[in-house]
């Protein structure tokens, strides 16, 4: 489903990804760990259209998406995305935030929208919170509109960028639970986490990124058990405890 | 100085109420005329291609680096009888307020749009909503919070600003403040009272926008 050959992304003279190579399959779960600064959410980014790589090639279901002109709102919310700190859009209700884009970029009647936003705010457990604003809900059922609001353009891919590490430790619970259930239900997703436990849980594969490099690529149990790489021991050392 | 003469004041009354609904007029059609042409001023300002985005640029630093009294009298005399046959001060003096006011709001959206956050854009591309869609669904109904403000001040700037449009004779306060100096001969009567005119328009206008700002901040 994703292809990523030999990406490179530099901002000025820094080189943040360097000859990246990964595949995601249908159905796959990724999960990707690694310290501050090793360009996780770069390659998220860079996956998403968001940032554009500096060489290097991405296909989405083979459609070549490094192109220059090859522009993100054409994917039409095939590749949904959730972020570290939500953006919902606080100008809008949750309902809103949900069937803005089925409405606008879909053209799916109202009614239709409405009616799939009240099954999705369901399935996170959020349903009467339909009416209410972004302030007034916590971190936690932010994340879960957020979430809500990606499914509702029932992409084929779901990329998350350290969804729970802007949330109080109460909260992440809601939200991984969340998660899980996508994930038993075939989603496919491409994670960044610091969330080992739950890495180990969901993800059929991990990557260990450092200094822009993928280290190391595994099974969990393997990586998390046995580690080959140095660097990947030490880090596991230090969030394991 | 010879004693105050309210009388004066009160027998010219008719004519200061006539300038004030021209003053207001004008101030209302300009901040109008001027949030339109202002939105789409710095809409082009921030188009990603240079060449597309300059003549934007170049009008904002032509209107802000020149004296609104020299707008005004190059739009009366040049501008609009060039383009009407004849003189009319008042699509004169609307005009030129215009024309001015739309170059400083253009910076009061650039700068307000800047403020949502880039992750509200961000978020929008994910979901495939174009460009567009984005301004219009999601960064305008935000910006207009921050915009409100600066935009009143604007507002504020524009009623007092008006008072030049009285050297083409547009009639409004300062206008018929000079006529009943020409008048009468007398200085305080007329000058005071046309100041006192616009203190009590001005802070009236700025007690308005406080409480609207108020209700908009409900929802933050
Ligand atoms: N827009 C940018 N301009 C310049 N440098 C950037 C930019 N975005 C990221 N970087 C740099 O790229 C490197 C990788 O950043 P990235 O955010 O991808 O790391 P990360 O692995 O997600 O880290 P964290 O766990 O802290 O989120 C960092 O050194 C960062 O300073
Ligand atoms: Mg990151």
């Amino acid at each position: 489903m994703i292809r990523v050959e030999h990406l490179q992304k530099k901002f000025g003279n820094s080189e943040v990804l360097k000859d990246i190579n990964f595949k995601v399959d249908e159905n796959d779960v990724v999960v990707i760990i690694g310290p501050s600064g090793s360009g996780k959410s770069t390659l998220l980014r860079c996956v998403a259209k968001l940032e554009n790589a500096t060489s290097g090639d991405i296909f989405f279901n083979d459609t070549k998406m490094t192109e220059e002109d090859h522009k993100l709102c054409e994917l039409k919310g095939k590749l949904g995305m959730v972020f570290q700190h939500f953006n919902l859009f606080p100008n809008l209700t949750v309902l809103q935030n949900i069937t803005l884009a089925p409405i606008l970029v879909k053209k799916i009647e109202k009614k239709e929208a409405v009616e799939d936003a009240k099954y999705l705010l369901d399935l996170v457990g959020l349903g009467e919170k339909a009416g209410a604003y972004p302030h007034s809900l916590s971190g936690g059922q932010k994340q879960r509109v957020a979430i809500a609001r990606s499914l509702a353009m029932h992409p084929q891919l779901m990329l998350f960028d350290e969804p729970t590490s802007a949330l109080d430790p109460e909260m992440v619970g809601e939200v991984l639970q969340v998660m899980k259930k996508l994930a038993n239900e075939g989603m496919t997703m491409i994670i960044v986490t610091h969330e080992m436990g739950f890495a180990r849980q969901v993800s059929n594969r991990v990557l260990f990124m450092d200094g822009g490099h993928i280290v190391e690529e595994n099974t969990p149990d393997e990586l998390f058990d046995h580690p080959i790489h140095q660097r990947t021991q030490d880090f596991l050392a230090k969030v394991l405890v | 100085m010879t004693s105050f003469n309210f009388q004066l004041i009160i027998d010219y009354l008719p004519y200061f109420f006539k300038g004030i609904i021209y003053t207001i007029g004008f101030s209302i059609a300009s901040i109008a005329l001027g949030t339109v042409f202002g939105l789409l001023i710095a809409l082009g300002k921030m188009l990603p291609n240079k060449f597309l985005a300059a003549p934007f640029k170049g009008y904002v630093g032509l209107f802000r680096g020149t004296p609104l009294l020299v707008q005004i009298l190059v739009i009366n005399f040049g501008v609009v009888p060039l383009v009407l046959g004849k003189s009319n001060s008042i699509v004169a003096g609307i005009l030129a307020l215009s024309l001015n006011s739309s170059a400083y709001i253009a910076e009061i959206f650039r700068s307000g749009i800047q403020a949502v956050s880039e992750g509200q854009g961000e978020a929008a591309a994910t979901l495939g909503l174009s460009p567009n869609q984005t301004m219009l669904h999601i960064i305008l109904p935000q910006a207009v919070k921050i915009i409100l403000p600066p935009l009143g001040n604007e507002f504020i700037s524009l009623i007092k600003d008006s008072s030049l449009a009285s050297v083409i004779s547009a009639p409004e306060v300062t206008y018929w403040a000079q006529a009943m100096n020409a008048q009468y001969y007398r200085v305080w009567e007329p000058y005071l009272t046309s100041g006192l005119i616009y203190l009590i328009l001005t802070l009236s206008i700025s007690s308005i926008l406080h409480s609207v700002e108020r209700r908009l901040a409900v929802n933050d």
